[in-house]
């Protein structure tokens, strides 16, 4: 396949000499007049889930003019579209990692060793909102959310219980929290300080990416420049103190899942991306210092080709930038390594066994577009957080993929498939298109005070649903084959005790500690926002390390950057 | 003949606002007066939203598991400002089943759960509007 694109440079007569040519062009026309007859009979439309209309067939004439060392290449080699190690699956499997948290610390930790005895290789911690927002449980807007979508963070002390019995030395822990990220990785380092495990050995990831909370997810606290100071401090942190912890994920998987499509996932994504690299050099820092530690974060839908022509792009687009827009020297700041989770707006309340089947081709998606680790959805998540036993079959969906179904026994397998590398560089062309707009629109964060993101992820997220009502998308379940029965599937529920407990066990701890240490840090970290030159991650540990709570640091830090309210639109 | 008027809206913390930005949209198309109130309201501001705007429908999104708490809240508010009778509220989200009976019972007319066409919204207010008595608001 590949001498056939590398031949296919100069054109298609290269592929196949002038004497076949003639039989091609007969071949050609003979099957697109046969196909004019018979084709979309029953009125499907045929057009991926993002509404990209898709041939019939390609064709050597659809990659015709492909430089095949220039976009297509060698894994781990620039510019990257086939996999950002030489090696891929054939030395290491992606990380098989469940996002999960519920309850109190004490719940999750245990769920946590379960996973881990099953045989998942890293944890991810899913916090609840009130955590995720900056407040603490006993506050009034945490109200009925406490312990609900993840687990309650008030203070360190919850820290310790979630990671009680976890070598931190040893495991890789991805964070999810945005606004208040940089609180919880100071009280991460604080809790690997207390286990004698140093930050500079510590392994994971800090989602840390505000943009597309501002863009799509909507959970931020401050406005979005000093949101913007918080990150880059973080990645300068990082870059000094923890050299393998990856403190930022670039993440479209909220872009696509408040309604995008897959090239506005693509383009959003990787335009907040550069916003960052931007912003992290004006701080005065080299691009090779920071760069290998980002890592991105992307959506698995429905439609498995636009998918891995995505992974694909997003690498190679990565890789262009940031060699020839950054000027980085370092290979590793060229490669774009990343996550990938399964599309949970695809799922369906209506027969969710259904969900399964959908999360397990959405998973192989991520395996054939080179994902550096994986979550897959449980089938129960659009009704409730998932089961035990959801979410072990959710992980079993993954090892069953990569151990069973032989996708990973060779490297970019669908690279120099007519389609794949067609759709792959419309992918890039169109994302293009769109950075082009954003960059008229006077970069990221002026789109997101114009609303252009919020307005057409909108837009698309409508004329989805519009599709799915004029039954021109068949969502399985839900607008066709519909059945009354209802299927009956045990369901997880977080008893009102967890907020009523967690908010004793917050009394206990405001009495219990050192409040003269509290105050004092807490006012050096007040004195330290005021002053722009300094980097709040050394105050943040302080604060954690004297069990002030995230709230507490928050409405200091509040004080100082003030709030932000978005206009609301639709 | 007037327009119905709807206030949807997002109590809590929670920001997933895809659903209710596709509601808005719908509503508006079918010929409806829709205010959006956006994010992280408070039952209190939801009510007092509700009856300065003097709308009859109250739509409220919420897919964070905040539900028992946040809607029961708001009707019993609208009862206590004697809003109820008035304002009809309904609601939507990540609600399992054994709630939304939990739900009706305090209140809320009719509980959409994912899969919910926006046309069977649009009916639904349609439906229950032409039952209502067009009687002022406190």
């Amino acid at each position: 396949m590949a001498e056939i694109i590398d031949s296919a440079k100069k054109g298609v007569e290269k592929v196949l000499p002038k004497s076949d040519r003639k039989k091609y062009e007969e071949a050609k026309a003979k099957w697109e007049k046969e196909l004019s007859g018979a084709e979309n009979l029953d009125g499907r439309k045929f057009i991926t889930v993002s509404g990209v209309p898709i041939k019939p067939m390609y064709t050597p004439d659809d990659v015709a003019g492909k430089d095949f060392m220039a976009e297509v290449g060698f894994p781990g080699q620039y510019p990257y579209t086939r996999g950002v190690h030489a090696e891929m699956y054939r030395k290491r499997l992606w990380t098989q990692r469940l996002f999960s948290g519920m309850g109190n610390a004490r719940q999750t930790n245990e769920r946590y060793h379960f996973l881990l005895s099953q045989g998942q290789m890293g944890l991810s911690v899913a916090f609840d909102l009130p955590t995720l927002m900056g407040y603490d449980s006993d506050h009034h807007f945490s109200r009925g959310e406490v312990g609900k979508c993840g687990v309650a963070v008030d203070s360190l002390k919850d820290m310790e219980i979630i990671f009680d019995g976890i070598d931190l030395g040893k495991i890789s822990t991805s964070m999810t929290i945005n606004a208040p990220a940089a609180i919880i990785l100071a009280m991460y380092v604080a809790v690997g300080e207390k286990k004698g495990v140093p930050s500079e050995q510590l392994t994971g990831t800090l989602q840390n990416d505000i943009l597309k909370e501002f863009i799509a997810q909507k959970e931020w606290v401050f406005p979005p420049l000093p949101h913007m100071r918080l990150i880059v401090d973080t990645i300068e942190f990082g870059t000094y103190h923890m050299p393998k912890w990856n403190t930022i994920s670039i993440s479209g998987y909220h872009i696509r899942e408040a309604g995008a499509t897959a090239v506005q996932e693509l383009a959003y994504t990787l335009a907040d991306g550069f916003a960052y690299i931007e912003a992290a050099m004006r701080r005065g820092l080299d691009v090779d210092q920071f760069a290998p530690r980002l890592s991105l974060f992307f959506n698995s839908h429905l439609d498995f080709f636009e998918e891995i022509a995505k992974y694909r792009a997003a690498r190679r687009i990565w890789a262009r930038r940031l060699r020839e827009k950054y000027n980085a020297k370092n290979e590793r700041s060229w490669l774009m390594r990343f996550h990938t989770q399964t599309a949970g707006v695809s799922l369906t309340a209506q027969q969710p066994e259904n969900n399964i089947v959908r999360v397990g081709w959405q998973a192989m998606a991520g395996a054939l577009g080179g994902t550096q680790s994986l979550h897959t959805n449980s089938m129960d998540e659009t009704l409730a957080l998932p089961s035990e036993k959801a979410a072990l079959i959710a992980l079993r969906t993954q090892q069953l993929i990569a151990l069973e179904s032989g996708v990973t026994n060779t490297i970019d397998p669908l690279a120099g498939s007519y389609f794949v590398e067609a759709l792959t560089d419309q992918m890039e062309a169109e994302a293009e298109k769109i950075f082009a707009e954003i960059e008229k629109l006077g970069g990221v964060l002026a789109g997101i005070e114009k609303g252009y993101f919020q307005r057409e992820i909108a837009k698309s997220a409508y004329e989805y649903q519009k599709q799915v009502e004029k039954k021109e998308r068949i969502v399985v379940g839900v607008n066709e084959f519909v059945m009354d029965d209802k299927i009956e599937i045990p369901l997880l529920e977080i008893d009102e005790s967890v907020e009523i407990e967690q908010i004793e066990s917050l009394r206990q701890l405001r009495q219990a500690r050192d409040n003269q240490r509290v105050q004092t840090t807490l006012a050096a970290l007040k004195a330290a926002c005021e002053d722009e030159s300094q980097n709040l991650m050394p105050y943040l540990i302080e604060c954690s390390k004297a069990y002030a709570t995230l709230g507490e640091m928050v409405d200091v830090m509040r004080e100082v950057f003030g709030e932000y309210l978005e206009p609301p639109m639709f | 003949m007037e327009k119905i008027r709807v206030l949807l809206a997002k109590p809590g913390l929670d920001g997933h606002d895809r659903g209710i930005k596709v509601i808005a949209a719908a509503l508006r198309d079918a010929g409806m007066e829709v205010i959006y109130t956006g994010l992280r309201q408070t039952p209190e501001q939801v009510v007092n939203a509700a009856i300065q705007e003097d709308v009859r429908f109250v739509g409220m999104s919420i897919l964070s598991g905040a539900h028992m708490t946040l809607f029961p809240a708001v009707a019993k508010l609208l009862k206590e400002k004697g809003a109820d009778k008035n304002v009809h509220l309904f609601g939507g989200g990540i609600i399992p089943d054994q709630d939304v009976g939990k739900l009706t019972a305090a209140g809320v007319g009719k509980v959409f759960t994912p899969g919910a066409s926006t046309e069977d919204i649009v009916k639904y207010i349609r439906e229950t509007a032409a039952t209502m008595t067009d009687e002022p608001l406190v």
